[in-house]
């Protein structure tokens, strides 16, 4: 559309004649019918994002009271995201279909520089609804770390690459973690190496566990399903980080008095075998050391008592309980080949005794 | 033999001989300390590595020739800027030139090489996460993969953003090169040794850590993060003295009658990010220096049980690398919106609101780091009020894209291949944009911290905020440099290729992600199901690098046989477009004076500069008479 004698002698002239805008400026009305398919065509794209993110399947299974306030954030969040996504790209498309130079065109698009009222409104706007977002959103925190007084302590202490799972009310330590339906849980979270992170997909809430006495960080669950569900590291911490998983059991209050009381009685039973077993278990040697021969992030403990290992500087060891004493304590001096120098040293925090339950565990492995 | 003179070959031998002579420095003062001179093997030896490597850096500097002239001014001598007797053809690329085109170029092919290596480091991690268990990978190569990937993507950014601010920001304010050329250089050649250092992390023994190198994994993982620290800081050091170039170069050489609101949006763009350039990246140099004088001379700032606090570091950390992402962005936006007028056709709408709101990106930028550390262990009552700063970043980038959509409004869109990334680049990052804000409420984000959707938004935000533009930036000033086009061909399938492969691989991040599927994991459990989906980004991924092998096929095809393009090919209005290309030695043969509005497409009459004022010139600051002199 060539623009007329007259919109150019009045776009030269503005200044002169005195007047605001020329014919061709004033786009509300000349582009009104434009606008009204637009918002048309916002809505029912709006619409159908909205449903979609709606009813996918997006979040894992709703395990937790926490859960609930976070999804509802989430909820808003999606419908946010459906509108602001169909108002751009939609507005895109449009101008790309009708307002595309259909070939061999060379006369130049509508001439206007921009809306002082426009830009302030689509300042304004955002503003206050971003600062709502923020609101509603310390409001859903506030949700989400809310105190209940009667709650469960349990102790859960990180490692390389490993958890473990104290009840200091009960005397219990348990590689899974048990926790009593519609009962808060809080759990007080440390690390004994570098930094990790507690998360249960299902409970949504994420803690990192940091090192330090002084670092104690606490997490609030109240579950609401009992099922089986896994604690996985969420904060790389290198070597196994990927298999740094333990299982995480909601039960009714009612089995949950049973396990305690299970616990309870079996950590004064067993012979050192046992002991042992079990203190592979807690201490988190076996997230890095098969039992089946399989390799993993250590040797295996199958077959190794007895036999002769060759180290990285060529040298042969036999593996004697003196030698598997010094791996324990001082792992890093003697490298078996093959392996990198990554095991963390257990001294303090093994007895004598345990470390003589897990040699005899080892013996055991044959 | 001309491969003889090329400086870089003359730098790396320099910097081999740098790393021996500072390592065996070190072995000499152990030998006079009268201790061993090695202690274990060299490869686990850090203070040999570190001093080493910093040697050898600065012999790469000294090898390459980047100190020649200083050394010449030291010694008293004189040292003329040989600026218009470079060697022409291929060669001057290769050594040391002060000439702002030659160093924007040299930037970008570096940035491409980066780009490549990262990108090939993802592609290996992509292939071992393809189906769960652990198949060609051990974990600490992925470990040290993934940080490696992270590092030199950002590294390969932060050069890309230079090459793009060197090349364009002297030509279009009109100066015939930058304030400080001889700095520009050394800026420029510090990424190389700086590259390398970071790559040869790999060599001992890599480093578990990821990009972030969070310590007390850091302080404790493999001897190779001590490269990775120093690779960093050097890459760092060039970032810094770019930015203060770029923004004396914006500040004092821009040519008569161009007031900082007649500026092409690009410069804004640009000095926005130099602004954050020079003020931020210190933060991640000194992070990074505490951990390794925790492991070279044992200071005990990150260990708790020494009174250390590992928050700290965080703090540190992110007080750059927030910061940071906007500025790989805001030149990607900067482009975006310099090229929206050209192939609409119509002025950019809101131009001065556009310019603040890089400024005001910039701005909040600086006061939003900790949402990084929402589940982190931080204090709890700065949850909040990072919340809120964070919320605030939407509303200046809501402004850019509103601008946007007004300026496509009403105009004559053309879509040859440049445009084609700017639109791709719009939507990608729009959706980037989204899902910001449910990382930056901290109640969702305690769910999604540390997971895919991460990754997801991550690659969202780099890949609209700055590798479309930067795509699009090539096949636009692509003739300028070469006095070439690219080939459309290749162009649109490039485009079209990279673009659902992008879609999906980010899309099947996010589903992932929000379903449980935590980050820089080298395995995941088969029962989560994510297998298919795993496999659809993999493939993704090797589609994406199929595509830019075709764009790289394009660039040199092009350079060599490509279609003659000497003229205003897109018919610009910018300055550098007036003139014919490839770009003249000294860019404009007289100072041009600007006279109108930079981006008055479809305004009859206006012009924005005159290349050959014939009138005196004006004092600089005064803007000229506000109509076009022209016409009736």
């Amino acid at each position: 559309m060539a623009a007329s004698a007259k919109v150019v002698y009045c776009l030269k002239n503005r200044h002169k004649l005195q007047i605001r805008a020329c014919p061709q400026e004033r786009g509300v009305m000349k582009y009104l019918r434009h606008f009204l398919n637009v918002s048309v065509l916002v809505i029912i794209t709006t619409f159908i994002v909205s449903l979609l993110l709606e009813f996918l399947p997006l979040l894992p299974q709703q395990a937790s009271v926490e859960a609930i306030s976070i999804d509802t954030m989430f909820s808003m969040h999606f419908r946010v995201i459906s509108f602001l996504f169909a108002l751009i790209v939609v507005f895109m498309l449009y101008s790309l279909v009708v307002f595309r130079n259909r070939g061999g065109e060379t006369d130049p698009g509508d001439h206007f520089e921009g809306n002082t009222g426009l830009e302030i409104f689509w300042t304004i706007v955002p503003l206050i609804i971003v600062i709502y977002f923020a609101f509603i959103g310390a409001q859903s925190l506030a949700d989400v770390t809310r105190t209940e007084p009667d709650a469960l302590e349990v102790d859960v202490i990180a490692f390389q690459w490993s958890w473990s799972f104290e009840y200091p009310a009960y005397g219990v330590t348990s590689t899974t973690l048990y926790l009593p339906k519609d009962r808060q849980t809080v759990l007080n979270l440390t690390s004994r190496d570098v930094i990790h992170s507690f998360w249960v997909p299902e409970f949504r809430v994420k803690q990192d566990a940091l090192p330090g006495k002084d670092f104690v960080r606490q997490l609030r669950i109240t579950p609401i399903k009992t099922g089986d569900y896994m604690v996985r590291c969420a904060e790389l911490c290198g070597g196994a980080h990927a298999y740094m998983n333990s299982p995480v059991v909601v039960v009714e209050p009612e089995e949950f008095e049973i396990w305690l009381i299970s616990q309870q009685n079996a950590g004064e039973t067993g012979d050192s075998v046992t002991r042992g077993k079990a203190l592979a278990e807690t201490m988190g040697c076996l997230s890095c050391h098969s039992t089946d021969g399989t390799t993993l992030v250590g040797p295996t403990w199958k077959n190794m008592y007895g036999h002769e290992v060759t180290l990285i500087d060529g040298t042969r060891v036999m593996v004697d309980e003196l030698y598997l004493r010094r791996a324990i304590l001082q792992p890093n001096d003697e490298i078996v080949e093959g392996f990198q120098p990554i095991m963390p040293s257990y001294e303090g925090l093994l007895t004598e005794e345990q470390i003589a339950d897990l040699i005899a565990y080892m013996k055991s492995l044959e | 033999m001309k491969v003889l003179k090329l400086g870089i070959l003359w730098g790396l031998i320099a910097q081999c001989a740098g790393s021996i002579i500072g390592a065996s420095l070190v072995m000499f003062i152990r030998i006079l300390m009268g201790r061993a001179p090695i202690v274990n093997s060299w490869r686990v030896d850090e203070p040999l590595m570190v001093v080493g490597g910093l040697f050898g850096a600065i012999g790469f500097m000294y090898g390459v020739g980047a100190l020649s002239d200083w050394i010449k001014i030291m010694r008293g001598r004189e040292a003329p800027l040989p600026h218009g007797h470079d060697p022409r053809g291929w060669s001057r690329y290769f050594g040391v030139s002060y000439d702002h085109k030659v160093i924007g170029v040299q930037y970008g092919i570096t940035a491409v090489g980066v780009f490549l290596l990262a990108g090939l480091f993802a592609l290996v991690m992509r292939t071992e996460l393809a189906r769960s268990g652990l198949h060609i990978l051990r974990l600490d190569n992925f470990n040290t993969l993934i940080g490696l990937h992270g590092i030199m993507m950002i590294a390969s950014i932060l050069i890309g953003v230079a090459a793009l601010m060197n090349y364009l920001v002297p030509m279009m304010i009109g100066a015939t090169d930058m304030a400080f050329p001889r700095l520009n250089a050394f800026a420029f050649w510090l990424n190389i040794p700086g590259a390398l250092l970071v790559t040869s992390s790999m060599f001992f023994g890599g480093f578990e850590t990821g990009w972030t190198g969070y310590p007390p994994l850091s302080a404790h993982t493999f001897p190779g993060v001590q490269m990775f620290f120093l690779g960093v800081y050097i890459i760092g050091l060039s970032s810094i003295l770019g930015a203060l170039n770029i923004i004396a170069t914006v500040l004092c050489m821009r040519a008569p009658g161009m007031t900082l609101f007649r500026m092409p949006i690009f410069v804004w763009a640009s000095l926005s990010t130099s602004l954050i350039s020079l003020t931020a990246t210190q933060l991640i140099g000194l992070s990074f220096q505490l951990v390794m004088f925790e492991r070279l001379f044992g200071m005990n700032f990150f260990n708790p049980d020494k009174g250390g606090n590992v928050i700290l570091f965080q703090h540190l950390f992110w007080f750059y690398s927030h910061p940071a992402v906007y500025i790989f962005v805001l030149p990607g936006l900067g482009i975006i919106s310099e090229l929206l007028p050209v192939f609409s056709r119509k002025p950019l709408f809101g131009y001065r609101w556009i310019a603040m709101s890089s400024l005001a990106i910039a701005l909040v930028g600086f006061l939003v780091w900790a949402h990084h550390m929402f589940a982190a262990g931080m204090e709890e009552y700065l949850r909040v009020p990072f919340m809120y700063s964070t919320m605030l970043v939407a509303v200046p980038t809501g402004v850019k894209f509103f601008s946007w959509m007004a300026t496509l409004w009403g105009g004559k869109i053309e879509t040859p291949t440049p445009m084609l990334f700017v639109l791709g680049g719009i939507t990608v990052f729009l959706f980037g944009g989204l899902t910001g804000p449910p990382l930056g409420t901290v109640s969702t984000d305690l769910h999604l911290h540390d997971s895919y959707f991460v990754v997801g938004h991550f690659h969202n935000t780099m890949f609209g905020g700055f590798v479309y533009p930067f795509f699009a930036a090539i096949y636009y000033w692509f003739p300028k440099i070469t006095g070439r086009r690219m080939s459309e061909t290749m162009g649109w399938l490039h485009f079209w290729l990279m673009t659902p492969a992008f879609w999906l691989m980010t899309g099947g991040m996010f589903w992932v992600g929000l379903r449980g599927m935590r980050r820089r994991i080298a395995d995941y459990d088969p029962a989560l199901g994510f297998d298919t989906i795993h496999l659809l980004v993999t493939l993704s991924a090797f589609l994406i690098a199929i595509s830019v092998l075709i764009f790289l096929g394009n660039l040199i095809y092009s350079a060599f046989f490509g279609e003659e393009a000497k003229g205003n090919l897109w018919a610009s209005r910018s300055p550098e477009w007036q003139v014919p290309s490839p770009m003249p030695e000294h860019n404009y043969d007289e100072p041009f004076v600007v006279t109108g509005e930079p981006y008055d497409y479809g305004l009859p009459g206006s012009v924005y500069i005159d290349l050959h004022p014939r009138p005196p010139e004006p004092v600089r600051g005064q803007p000229p008479q506000l109509e076009p002199a022209t016409g009736d």
